[in-house]
């Protein structure tokens, strides 16, 4: 361990006593891709479907105080371990069992030499400036290590709450994962919230070999809220990685997968809905890298648009020279159900490796009318016929949850907006 | 596996074979000077007498251009290109204008022979297409006018349209593609020396097909053609277009603007076959074809299609679009893109829906091989107004060697929930099962990689008109089924 690294919590106390101190960070990140056009296309390219305006306006300030949580109710039947992380300090740790070990980011203890190892060792923050905000700025978060064989009966929740307390305030929750080899996990990331915030969150998973691991996120924040979350993963040889994202909430959104297949035999898989309405703008990007040969990646977005709401996708699988015989294959739908939607959807392949099988496709479009008549003529009222349709849609990607249980725990937050934004409202023209 | 050694092996001859249409024409030649500034467009313009209203524009765009910089997203990579280095104006010394073919330089008739078009031969034998071929800067024959001047059809180079037809040239120049659209566009609007202008009449269906042959002949030239067709209500014509150019170890410059106008119920379709010089297996020299093709489908139900056959070239870049602004109007796109030792192809296509009911279909195959990268890049998008757009896409592409990229950058943006928008893509090699199956019916490796290679194209090459499809097929032989089978 190297000396003049005891503890790796950047020493922010004294500059978050500094007015501006933050917001400045966020400025600068937004000058950066903005001002990037010419020297270098990364960032603009990246960014080009969000309007970071909305930035601009923003003067963000650390959040100070922290609150008691508890999880979402249907969350509680899966008797999970809990991880609370209240304005982006660990607040709360359930009785782990001896296999896990956790390390509180605010801890100014020395780090573990396994943090300091894996800490940043999956993404390069120079290309992005919002990850190396929160690298900067990070006041706190989780890093957890599943040891060598361990396999977890309970999933681990991981609640990240944010309360502006009508203030507008920015946090950077960190998290990592350390998965060794031949461990399985389940994982639920929760993000909630109230007010006018900016959640920066960056999850590294460190992925060992033969080990298994299924990820699952929702993202409820406040409809106020901004969420900007970065989840990267390296994973090693024959490792399995599942990971299933449903967004729902946050005014603008951006939740950036992206995976480094570092070992042959690694099957990935990435899939899951985004549900906006009123105008709420949800992007989602994902970015699999196929180092090595033969490994499988898949991965499935819908999404459902209504009211205002725009939809941004961008996905991109490049298969390295090396990455023969991979197969990969990314689809993207998005459902448009009222006329002031907007959807951009970018599906990219950069394929360097001859002997690979690639496909990927995109379909944008709205609710089959002679499905909708079919219902009908049964006797469904046509509001609650396009609910079916729509929880239809959306059921696809849900059915690739393993786990039958937290399948059905996303199922019902699913059709719960479905109910709110669907049926019971105006959002689709003519119902 | 021996099919996949096998290959690498053809691939590796066809390095090797030389660029058919490499030779160069020794012909006296009338230059402007090297650089460019306002003295060179005033050269140009004179040159070409031309009016004022069109060496305003040009001085315009120059001025536009120099506060420019230079499109750097494409996914190829090239030297800086010192704009100041290149003759802007090249043109055979001989009579500037020309009446019959018989006034046409015997050393040039030679070229447009050995290149396969037989501009004699078409006076006499009773031939379906009307050829107008551009040598370096200018225009240097017209075959088929009086046919054509019978149903009304204008087909001559551009500086005798912006002489005869002023009217016609004023309204339409620039207005699908201005001056200020990009870069290479608006360089193409200050220092354009010719190309093809076609008027169809309304309600005139073009009884031949209408052709013009690029061949950049000199060196250090930048070619800079410009081609307008409008298609008036309810017309129909079918455009082909062929480049070629002499072996040089230097790089030269392409950079041609192409504008299609089609009004009510008019239909164009536009097919080209690109085998510009690639360069060696070292990628020394080859054509820069940075080439700017936009089609407008202004009136109701108007069509036009792009089918292009893309081999040749350095660096390709290149996107022929279709601006879908008439309601029920239709663009197609079908391209099947070739890029072989270090050629970089970036192409694809723009359909952009703004009408009601506007349909679009997008169909291109990429084949790469040797160290070559080849990327399809489109953007499909529809409008608020454009209910019940539909678009399909597919683009596939084959990878031949494992030194090769393939990439596929679609842009879908949707503005309406009534359109439906399907993209669809696929990357792989040829598979040992294709090749297995092949052979087991009795045919030898080389044949069977060269029919599936040959069926991969096929959804495309059907889309040409005759008259091409038999020299595009001949050039894929050349480029693909020599290399792989």
């Amino acid at each position: 361990m190297p000396s003049n690294k005891k503890y790796l919590l950047p020493s922010n106390a004294q500059k978050n006593s500094e007015p501006g101190w933050l917001s400045s960070l966020f400025r600068k990140a937004v000058e950066e891709i903005e001002g990037s056009v010419m020297q270098d296309m990364v960032f603009a390219e990246a960014w080009r479907f969000t309007n970071l305006n909305a930035f601009k306006a923003l003067e963000p300030i650390a959040a100070n105080s922290t609150a008691i949580l508890s999880c979402p109710k249907v969350f509680a039947e899966l008797n999970a371990l809990e991880l609370h992380i209240s304005n982006g300090i660990l607040t709360w740790i359930d009785a782990v069992p001896e296999y896990i070990d956790l390390f509180d980011f605010a801890d100014r203890r020395i780090t573990p030499t396994w943090v300091i190892e894996a800490f940043g060792s999956t993404i390069n923050t120079k290309m992005h400036p919002f990850t190396a905000i929160n690298t900067t700025a990070f006041s706190g978060g989780v890093a957890m290590r599943i040891r060598k064989g361990a396999v977890m009966k309970k999933p681990i929740i991981l609640l990240v709450d944010t309360q502006a307390n009508g203030k507008i305030v920015a946090v950077n929750p960190r998290v990592l994962v350390v998965l060794e080899e031949d461990a399985v996990a389940d994982l639920i990331e929760i993000h909630t919230g109230s007010g006018v915030y900016i959640n920066n969150v960056v999850t590294e998973l460190v992925i060992g070999k033969n080990s298994h691991i299924s990820h699952y996120k929702l993202q409820a924040e406040d409809t106020d809220a901004f969420h900007i979350a970065m989840n990267a993963a390296r994973c090693a040889a024959n490792s399995i990685y599942d990971n299933f994202a449903l967004s729902t909430g946050a005014k603008l959104s951006r939740n950036e997968i992206s995976a480094t297949l570092a070992g042959s035999h690694i099957n990935y898989s990435i899939n899951g809905s985004y549900l906006a309405c009123s105008d709420q703008h949800m992007e989602t990007v994902t970015f699999i890298d196929h180092v090595e040969p033969a490994c499988v990646s898949h991965e499935l977005y819908k999404g459902v648009l209504a009211n205002h709401a725009q939809g941004v996708f961008q996905g991109k699988i490049l298969v390295r020279k090396n990455a023969q015989q991979t197969k990969g294959y990314q689809m993207n739908r998005a459902l448009l159900l009222s006329k002031e939607v907007e959807i951009n959807s970018k599906p990219e392949l950069e394929i360097y490796a001859d002997d690979v099988t690639c496909s990927h496709g995109a379909t944008v479009g709205e609710l089959d009318e002679e499905q909708i008549f079919y219902l009908m003529a049964r006797g469904i009222s046509k509001k609650r016929a396009r609910a079916i349709m729509v929880s239809a849609y959306v059921e696809e990607t849900i059915n690739y949850i393993h786990n039958l249980l937290i399948r059905d725990v996303f199922r019902v937050v699913a059709n719960n907006w479905m109910q709110q934004n669907i049926v019971d409202t105006q959002a689709i023209d003519g119902s | 596996m021996a099919a996949t050694a096998d290959t690498v092996r053809h691939v590796q001859e066809f390095t090797s074979r030389a660029y058919k249409h490499g030779f160069v024409t020794d012909i006296c030649m009338d230059m402007a000077p090297k650089g460019l500034d306002e003295s060179t467009i005033h050269f140009i313009s004179n040159k070409k007498e031309e009016p004022d209203w069109l060496l305003e524009k040009r001085l315009e765009a120059l001025n536009y251009w120099r506060l420019m910089k230079e499109p750097i997203w494409a996914k190829v990579s090239y030297p800086p290109i010192d704009y100041n280095d290149l003759y802007y104006y090249a043109a055979p010394s001989h009579k500037p204008k020309l009446n019959s073919l018989k006034e046409v330089p015997p050393e040039l008739l030679l070229t447009y022979d050995k290149l396969g078009i037989p501009l004699k031969e078409q006076e006499l034998l009773a031939g379906v297409v009307a050829v107008d071929a551009v040598f370096d800067s200018v225009s240097v024959a017209t075959t088929y006018k009086k046919e054509l001047e019978k149903h009304g059809i204008v087909f001559c180079s551009i500086s005798e349209a912006v002489q005869n037809h002023s009217e016609l040239t004023k309204r339409y120049l620039g207005s699908v593609v201005p001056a200020m659209d990009n870069f290479f566009a608006c360089l193409n609007s200050a220092v354009f020396t010719d190309g093809s202008f076609v008027y169809i009449p309304k309600g005139v269906r073009c009884p031949i097909e209408l052709s013009t042959y690029f061949r950049i002949n000199a060196q250090n030239t930048g070619q800079f053609e410009r081609t307008l067709i409008i298609a008036d209500e309810g017309s129909y014509v079918s455009y082909l277009e062929g480049c070629t150019a002499p072996q040089r170890d230097e790089n030269q410059l392409h950079a041609a603007v192409v504008e299609l106008i089609a009004l009510d119920n008019a239909e164009i379709k536009y097919s080209t076959v690109q085998n510009w010089y690639p360069g060696d297996e070292n990628g020394n020299g080859g054509i820069y074809n940075f080439v700017t093709k936009r089609g407008v489908c202004r009136g109701k139900c108007a069509k036009i299609s792009w089918t292009q056959v893309e081999t040749g070239s350095a660096i390709t870049w290149k996107y022929p679009s279709c601006i879908l602004q008439g309601d029920g109007s239709v663009g197609e796109f079908y391209s099947v893109a070739i890029t072989n030792n270090l050629q970089q192809a970036d192409t694809g296509t723009k359909m952009i829906h703004l009408g009601k009911g506007t349909k679009s279909t997008i169909v291109s195959k990429g084949i790469s091989a040797g160290h070559s990268n080849n990327t399809y890049r489109g953007l499909v998008r529809v409008g608020k107004r454009a209910d019940l757009a539909r678009n399909f896409t597919q683009c596939d592409s084959l990878l031949i060697g494992d030194k090769c990229g393939a990439h596929t950058v679609p842009y879908i943006e949707s503005k309406n929930p009534s359109s439906r928008i399907e993209h669809e893509a696929s990357a792989s090699k040829i598979s040992d099962d294709q090749l297995f199956y092949c052979r087991s019916r009795g045919l030898a490796a080389e044949d069977a990689v060269g029919l599936i290679v040959n069926g991969f194209c096929k959804e495309v090459m059907k889309e040409l008109p005759m008259e091409f499809a038999v020299e595009a097929q001949k050039l894929i032989a050349i480029s693909l089924e020599g290399s792989v089978g």
